[in-house]
């Protein structure tokens, strides 16, 4: 008759995290965006591997069942939705992502009102971990990713807080995806993505344009579609009226 | 405690067996003890390159699984005592190879020698990615054509991420040896500049090597060309960018041609 030994209660902690998530807000009619989101992904795939995603559905305001639909459309281009904001979801639907409330847009007002040991733990989720594991030397301003070694062949950087800025080249086979501008101070040779975010403003600079495709917000142009004169030469891409221009640099 | 350069490239015939033996063979000859490591498990060619194919027993997996003993393996150059090879197995192919057991031979090497010279495969998958992993510096093979450079970038980007030097926070070193360099060719605009080269790849240069019918000669004979023919224009630049491997500072001569004019009218080529 040995007595059990005593459970030990371990108390459970529970802690804040707070992350950055890219939200999705799809737009009636439902299939040119789903049109636009492939063409995205053409051009970028890859780009929404292990990023967690929201679905923000306050504009599309989808009946309750094809919420699901939309859900495994998104699954089946490898977009993953954490969470599902913006609509009266009704309870009985279980197996869809948990409805948000409250969530906030990441500017950097948004982070710091938090009280400082919350934002402390702050993980943002597109933060500029490039694929090929190259170390950006950071001097991060707050918003502004600055690289000053050359941007290698196969190397990823995703800069989703703000601007980059690359001191040496760029090279083939390589990509900078940024929410904010893009400033290359030497040859640009692979891929630039300005305002992946949803940013119409944000520009792509370059001292050398060889790019092999430049993008603002999903809008692109490769290296065919541009004017010859723009090769070789100090450029700057930006969105006019909607459409993608490639201007020289004065 | 030695050196460890793994000798790289990415695209495949380039030249980095033949530049591993001869810039091992160059460095031997001044008296450094060097250990030449093929890596390309189940293609092996540096034995063939340095005449040792028929004195081969023992091979690196042999000495990663146990079988062998490192002193067993190692097979000394005839024609130079300070110049040893630790050839690759012809049968099993790169999965035989461990991390755990390149690293363990690898440090084995460097605390006997004073250059280990690992020979890569070409390409970027596993036997390459180990070949560089312990090294301490690097020297990326490249031809002055577009596919070589850009496959030497991607490897210049490996080396940044994948080696544990890197993984450490430090800085691999690295040089750009640019082979099989015609002066004609680039003359006609149809080779790559140097200077567009070494723009592109951002590596400071280690040498320039002229394409060279006696690299041929000297691989058929199963000798190193710094060996076989040491006044060979390519040979005499194996020999310039091993002593910048050493720690040297020599001004790098771009090749010229140097036919001469009846030369020309015939249409011999000098080297």
């Amino acid at each position: 008759m040995t007595s059990a030994a005593p459970i030990e209660k371990k108390a459970i902690r529970f802690r804040a995290r707070s992350f950055v998530a890219f939200a999705l807000a799809p737009e009636a009619p439902l299939g040119e965006w789903i049109a636009g989101l492939d063409r995205w992904i053409e051009n970028s795939p890859g780009f929404f591997a292990g990023r967690p995603v929201v679905l923000d559905l306050a504009a599309l305001q989808p009946a309750t069942d094809d919420v699901a639909a939309l859900v495994a459309a998104l699954a089946a281009r490898g977009i993953r939705v954490y969470a599902i904001e913006g609509i009266e979801v009704g309870a009985a639907v279980n197996d869809l992502p948990p409805l948000l409330t409250g969530a906030r847009e990441a500017t950097l007002d948004g982070l710091l009102a938090r009280n400082a040991p919350a934002s402390a733990e702050a993980v943002p989720a597109a933060e500029a971990v490039p694929a090929a594991g190259q170390k950006p030397v950071q001097a991060k301003s707050g918003r502004t990713l600055t690289v000053d070694t050359p941007v290698r062949s196969g190397s990823s950087i995703v800069h989703m807080e703000g601007d980059v800025i690359v001191l040496g080249d760029v090279s083939w086979g390589s990509e900078i995806v940024a929410s904010g501008s893009i400033h290359v101070y030497g040859t640009l040779r692979g891929r630039a993505l300005a305002g992946a975010d949803g940013n119409d403003h944000a520009r792509i600079f370059c001292r050398r344009n060889e790019a092999e495709l430049v993008a603002v917000n999903g809008w692109y142009r490769t290296a065919e579609d541009m004017e010859p004169a723009h090769r070789g030469a100090a450029i700057q891409a930006f969105l006019d009226g909607g459409a993608l221009v490639v201007a020289p640099l004065k | 405690m030695g050196k460890v350069i793994v000798v790289t490239s990415g695209k495949g015939g380039v030249g980095k067996t033949t530049s591993t033996a001869a810039l091992g063979a160059a460095l031997a000859q001044t008296g450094k003890r060097v250990a030449l490591v093929d890596f390309d498990v189940g293609l092996r060619n540096l034995d063939l390159v340095m005449g040792a194919e028929r004195r081969v027993v023992f091979d690196l997996v042999n000495v990663i699984q146990g079988h062998a003993k490192l002193s067993q393996a190692l097979i000394r150059d005839k024609r130079i005592d300070t110049l040893f090879l630790l050839a690759a197995s012809q049968t099993r192919d790169k999965d035989a190879l461990t991390e755990e057991g390149v690293s363990e031979v690898i440090a084995r090497l460097n605390q006997v020698f004073d250059y280990v010279l690992c020979d890569s495969p070409a390409g970027i998958e596993r036997g390459a990615q180990l070949a560089m992993r312990f090294a301490d510096e690097a020297v990326i093979i490249t031809n002055p054509e577009v596919s070589s450079v850009r496959d030497s970038d991607r490897i210049i980007g490996l080396l940044d991420s994948r080696t544990m030097k890197a993984e450490r926070g430090e800085e691999i070193k690295k040089h750009v040896l640019v082979t099989r360099y015609d002066a004609d060719r680039a003359a006609r605009g149809e080779m790559l500049a140097i200077d567009d080269v070494l723009e592109i790849l951002s590596v400071p240069l280690l040498g320039i090597i002229p394409e060279s019918q006696g690299v041929l000669r000297a691989s058929n004979v199963g000798a190193p060309v710094t060996l076989n023919e040491p006044t060979n224009p390519a040979a005499r630049a194996y020999m310039d960018a091993a002593r910048r491997l050493g720690g040297e500072t020599l001004p790098v001569v771009v090749p010229f041609d140097k036919r001469g004019l009846f030369d020309r009218l015939f249409r011999r080529k000098a080297a």
